[in-house]
């Protein structure tokens, strides 16, 4: 077996963010790293969008990025450090848009080791410098300034209680720009373990030093005189947290201009903070703190200079604000270092709602997928992936269906059904359309575009016939094509008509800037060009075509042109000619070439071929089957570049993006026609009609695979089941260090009353009051966080969801500190029909080490058509039930490390047969016939025999790995794919000569070379596939992913990603892009340096799988290297595209 | 004899250079501390590991990262009044 690995959708998480000029011009735009992707975005100040100018994977793991500038430059770099073992340098070229590597220096060996430099990074404000730290510091360039790191000196020497006291010293470095080397200025020991610094604007702009977060307290240091400044961070005014609990800052963002500077911190709560300092002759005297607002708990924010905060969120979504207002002349407290207080005491504030913030975009995250399921469940024909994602209160339900986001800007009602529409602009200088035409049977409604639009009457069209088309001619005229002639109106409103000689009416046209051809029935074909004085003039010679003419295309008219020189023509006989409309040339010759990409179409088939200008050769026809209707195109513009738009019985727009040509189905209704719109409020548009309405829709999300429709849950979603009959789903979320909504009331209640018994005899009404606005103060969770209850504090829920609304049918809330891990849907041979639900839960559980007070299994019953849960009974257990899987009419269930079968009982379920020969702990449970296959946490998979004479389970293969499995999935009779937690996919394979039939060995004396290696069975599965995939993967599903494609292996990760792993189909396609990736591996190294094949062999050599995303990145290589490595395979470069478009659509998309 | 005093110079060279290289009287402890740092470190070092980390515990990513990083102190207790009984 060989696989090829595609990536449908990059992971979305962001682990890094930098802003700077990095395209050198007064744009700032954002860099991110979203693991092992580093994506250039720009925030586009007057519409607020984010969008994202380049995405490349770099084969690696960002640990990370620093943006920097030299001396006197106005454009920024990026410092990158990675697994690679070396820190790069990069600059982006906006015109290639690409980065390029500039400097790569080696450090150490590969991978994130403790020796090896690169998890730290820190740049010198004036950009001559970059330092790299690890635990051991390491220094590059040669070329310093000043700055600072934290560096953990963990001692081995100290005996006991000393080593208690070790602390982490502040360290200052100056670089001495005479001697270009780096001096060690000053060291202090800190107070408290600080967890990250942030530096404070030095020379001019400030008084230089440092600000250290640590737990509870924010300190400034400098060396000098200064005395260390210090503040505690202000905690929320009557929090459910775990009192004991500490406050961390997680992440900054720094403001400087040239009069003042501040820095935004945010807290592990979400609440960002204003920190600025007061300072009296270069000495700081005075940290203030203000609360800010509160927003999701970010790993990285960036403050833009337009006024936009970047916010990439640790899970979920990720937002961008504009900054309203900065916080300064409002009534709210401030708290300053300098306010007395007990040392342990803290200030306290209340959050609101945001003041100082404006949401103006949301950039969707997957991350983190838990859990995916693929099926068809809304009966589209395409099958919808059903995510769950997120955690806690900001976990939701999102079906992803692959499609463009439409945004619907305006619809309105037409009079009747019609049947076409166009745009047109009153001059070729305009930027905006000025007419929509709607054409219908036999009628002509022309509309006008202004801040409304209105129907008009002087705008010169005939309105009492169909029309076929209309644009604008020349500057400034337009022209109008209806069955009885061609209406050419000038700009001073004079017309000009052409009527059909005879019984003759046009059927088909086609128009450009300066030509106009029609076709009249009986396939004759009449050519118009415009001359000069802007006359439009008839052609005297006409040609005959052979059949019925059915379509007709011209280009534009090539820049600095008069003509577009060649006509496509589409007969009924199914051939399409080529026709010339040069005048030096032999005019109406036959077959020559186009100028443009061209798409041709007949019975729902696309067929896109590039013709070569310069040899006239039709070459790299690419086929896509678009719908039951006939194909109907039509040019538009998307992100300045030309795109056609598609219509069949689905709408699918074919556009460019990133080197890439995307092929994507519209999320929208069936439509019958559509044209180009650009208004002021919409730039780049598309208006359609559908049945009798006209639209006017907006494609945002160019590039974007999978269209979201999300719908928010509770806690963190653990699994999910789907109820064959109904499609309805079972979810279980879970999560740690959270209360129930009971416990959290009952806390709240206590918390008020308590308020009350504290207060004096005096106060008691205020008090009173007070409690009363706090029992009805309910914040969203979703942004203000929930409570933290400290560890081994659990809340989990059962919820019956109906996929397609989003609405929850059922819903149990467990106790607190039970918490649901496995959830089955299954029938019992001896009770009938009845549907059961079972959910493993697990009571008091604390994570590390494990342990655990007990555990259930909850038994539910569908009622009510499967939209209600029907508590049954509870079945104690021992340990954890962490899997159930239906098995023959019974239950398997894996208790700890414990692999059972139960049936249902009356008062419980009846334990029927064991087996304790699992290592460690079963974490999944998979069956086929009497094979069961069990997934060991730490010990790979393990294939059990039911022997149903016997009653026994009995282990009879395993594997010879130890993976730490996080889910597997069936491929077939003897095959597993599975994933584990390091990011690695493999397959391994029972070999053909393997019996089931293996007995257990109860007396004991069966020969030692019997009894397996190590206590292991005596049969080994072989390793078939091997592949690393840089991000957990936590679901497999064997699945086909479109209508009449072949089946893949479908993987979802926790940062968001997914992907697909497909077979090769002959030997010819696996030998060709064999050698493409031994070819990109050495014409194209990943970017950050990290070698292509060590990153793929992580934790295992990669076995049969070619890396498809390398193979694509032959798309983004300039055109001689594409050149060469296409030579070296025989091939052209468009044929190497095609192969990879090729086996991304017989797959999916 | 220069080639004993060589490889044993070797040996220190790479003892300074790479924290965690064992050499004849590594006890169990220092063996078993080195192991916990770099274990911890590649969890720091992985994002996904993190994130991973970071939903089971339900704390943010900041935290998760504080913790570790505690942890890498002193990740096996005291050590032993005498390394050479261990």
């Amino acid at each position: 077996m060989f696989l090829y690995n595609i990536t449908l959708q990059r992971a979305t998480g962001i682990t890094h963010a930098i802003h700077g000029n990095f395209s050198g011009t007064k744009m700032q735009e954002i860099v991110v790293s979203r693991g092992k992707i580093l994506e250039i975005l720009r925030p586009d100040a007057n519409t607020g969008k984010v969008h994202t100018l380049l995405t490349v994977e770099v084969f690696g793991i960002i640990r990370s990025l620093m943006a920097f500038r030299l001396t006197g430059g106005t454009k920024d770099y990026i410092v990158v450090g990675s697994d690679s073992g070396r820190i790069v340098i990069l600059e982006y070229h906006p015109s290639k848009n690409m980065f390029e590597k500039i400097h790569q220096e080696t450090f150490g060996k590969s991978g994130c080791r403790r020796i090896v430099p690169g998890q730290f990074l820190a740049v010198d404000p004036k950009g001559r410098a970059v330092m790299i730290d690890e635990e051991t510091t390491m220094l590059f360039k040669d070329i310093y300034y000043h700055f600072i790191i934290i560096k953990t000196e963990a001692d081995n020497d100290p005996t006991g209680e000393a080593a208690a006291n070790t602390q982490q010293t502040l360290t200052f470095y100056e670089l001495d720009l005479g001697l270009n080397h780096v001096v060690r200025k000053y060291s202090e020991a800190l107070e408290e373990h600080g967890n990250f610094l942030i530096t404070v604007p030095g020379g001019s702009d400030g008084p230089s030093g440092v600000l250290i977060c640590s737990e509870n307290y924010i300190t400034y240091k400098n060396f000098g005189d200064q005395p260390d400044i210090r503040c505690p961070i202000p905690r929320r005014r009557n929090d459910l947290d775990d009192p004991e609990r500490g406050m961390i800052f997680v992440c900054s963002a720094t403001h400087k201009t040239k009069s003042m500077f501040f820095f935004l911190a945010q807290t592990e709560q979400g609440d960002i903070f204003k920190v600025t300092l007061e300072t009296d002759e270069e000495m700081v005297t005075e940290i203030r703190l203000k609360y800010f607002d509160t927003i999701p708990v970010a790993t990285a924010m960036c403050v833009l200079k337009t006024g936009f905060l970047f916010v990439s969120s640790e899970f979920g979504n990720h937002y961008l604000y504009q900054i309203a207002h900065l916080g300064d002349d409002d009534e709210e407290p401030e708290f300053s270092s300098a306010m007395p207080l007990e040392e342990g005491d803290t200030f306290f504030f209340q959050p609101r709602p945001l003041k100082n913030l404006v949401l103006v975009d949301e950039q969707e995250n997957l991350s983190p997928i838990m859990s995916c399921q693929i099926a068809d469940l809304a009966n589209e024909d395409t099958p919808q992936l059903y995510v769950a994602c997120g955690r806690g209160p900001r976990s939701t339900l999102r079906v992803l269906r692959h499609g463009l986001e439409v945004s619907e800007m305006a619809v309105s009602e037409l009079p009747g059904n019609p049947n076409a529409v166009w745009t047109v602009r009153r001059h070729v200088e305009d930027e905006f359309d000025a007419y929509i035409i709607v054409s219908f049977v036999n009628a002509t409604l022309v509309l006008s575009i202004g801040e409304t639009v209105e129907e008009v009457t002087d705008s010169g069209f005939l309105g009492t016939t169909p029309t076929l088309s209309c644009s604008l001619l020349g500057e400034d005229a337009l022209v109008q094509v209806y069955p009885d002639g061609i209406r050419h109106i000038r700009a001073d409103k004079r017309v000009n008509e052409w009527k059909t000689p005879g019984k003759k009416t046009i059927v088909r046209c086609a128009v450009n800037q300066r030509q106009v051809v029609i076709a009249l029935t009986g396939g004759e074909l009449v050519y118009f060009e415009m001359d000069p004085s802007g006359q439009l003039n008839e052609y005297t010679e006409r040609k005959e075509m052979s059949a019925d003419v059915v379509c007709m295309s011209l280009a534009n008219v090539p820049p600095g042109e008069q003509r577009s020189r060649f006509l496509a023509v589409g007969l009924v006989d199914n051939t399409v000619r080529i026709i010339s409309l040069d005048p030096s040339k032999p005019l109406w010759s036959k077959c020559l070439c186009l100028q443009f990409s061209e798409a041709v179409f007949y019975n729902g088939v696309l067929l896109r071929t590039v013709l070569d200008p310069v040899t006239g050769d039709l070459s790299d026809t690419r086929t896509r089957y678009l719908g039951s209707r006939p194909v109907k195109l039509f040019r538009v513009r998307m992100q300045g570049q030309e795109a056609v738009l598609a219509m069949s019985s689905r709408s699918w727009l074919s556009y460019s993006y990133q080197s890439r040509f995307h092929l994507t189905p519209l999320s929208y209704e069936t439509l019958e026609y559509a044209s180009g719109f650009a208004s002021e409020q919409c730039p780049e548009g598309i208006v359609a009609i559908s049945t009798n309405t006209l639209r006017i829709l907006a494609l945002e999300k160019l590039g974007a695979v999978f269209n979201q429709v999300a719908f928010p849950l509770q806690y963190t979603p653990r699994k999910f089941v789907i109820h064959q009959e109904t499609n309805n789903l079972i979810l279980i979320e879970t999560d740690h260090n959270a209360y129930t909504e009971a416990t959290k009331a009952q806390r709240k209640q206590q918390m008020a009353e308590e308020m009350v018994e504290a207060a004096g005899e005096d106060e008691r009404e205020l008090a009173a009051e007070m409690a009363a606005a706090f029992l009805n103060e309910n914040l969203p969770e979703a942004i203000f966080g929930s409570p933290k209850a400290g560890a081994g504090q659990w809340a989990s829920l059962v919820r019956l969801v109906n996929p397609i609304q989003g609405s929850t049918l059922d819903q149990v809330q467990l106790e607190q500190n039970e918490a649901a891990f496995s959830v089955a849907v299954c029938r019992f041979t001896n009770t009938g029909d009845d549907w059961y639900v079972l959910v493993g839960v697990a009571r008091d559980m604390i994570l590390n080490p494990r342990s655990v007070g007990g555990g259930f299994i909850y038994t539910y019953r569908l009622t009510g058509g499967g939209e209600k849960l029907e508590f049954v009974h509870k079945t104690p257990v021992e340990d954890v039930p962490l899997a159930i899987a239906p098995f023959q009419g019974r239950v398997l269930v894996g208790v700890g490390k414990l692999l059972r079968i139960y049936d249902l009982g009356k008062k419980k379920l009846l334990r029927k047969c064991e087996n304790k020969h699992v290592p460690n702990l079963v974490t999944g449970i998979h069956t086929i016939g009497q094979r069961v296959i069990v997934s060991d946490v730490q010990e790979s998979l393990f294939w059990v025999r039911y022997r149903r004479n016997e009653n026994q389970l009995i282990i009879f293969a395993d594997d010879t790995y130890p993976r730490w499995v996080t889910t597997a999935c069936l491929l077939d009779y003897d095959t597993m794919a599975s994933a584990d937690k390091f990011g690695n996919i493999s397959i391994v394979r029972l070999p053909p000569n393997t019996s089931d039939d293996v007995d257990e060995d109860p007396t004991g004396n069966k020969a030692l070379w019997d009894r397996g290696l190590l206590n292991g069975a005596s049969q080994k599965a072989e390793v078939i596939v091997n592949y690393h995939v840089g991000e957990t993967v936590l679901s497999l599903q064997k699945t086909t992913l479109i209508p009449g494609g072949s089946e893949s292996l479908v993987y979802t990760t926790l940062s968001g990603g997914i992907g697909i792993l497909v077979p090769f189909t002959s030997h010819e396609d696996h030998d060709f892009f064999q050698h493409l990736e031994m070819h990109m591996r050495s014409e194209f190294p990943p970017l950050c340096g990290r070698d292509h094949l060590s990153f793929r062999s992580y934790y295992f050599p990669v076995k049969n799988v070619i890396d498809g995303d390398l193979c694509e990145q032959f798309n983004s290589m300039d055109p001689h290297k594409q050149k060469s490595v296409a030579e070296e395979l025989d091939r052209t470069p468009p044929e190497v595209s095609k192969k990879l478009e090729d086996i991304r659509t017989r797959y999916a998309f | 004899m220069t080639d004993r005093y060589n490889i044993h110079s070797q040996l220190e060279h790479l003892q300074s250079k790479y924290i965690g290289t064992g050499h004849a009287d590594t006890s169990k402890w220092e063996w078993l501390v080195n192991q916990h740092r770099d274990s911890y470190c590649s969890y720091m070092g992985h994002f996904d590991l993190l994130n991973y980390f970071s939903v089971s515990e339900n704390e943010s990513k900041a935290r998760v990262r504080f913790n570790l990083m505690e942890k890498m102190l002193q990740p096996c207790g005291p050590p032993a009044d005498k390394p050479d009984d261990a």
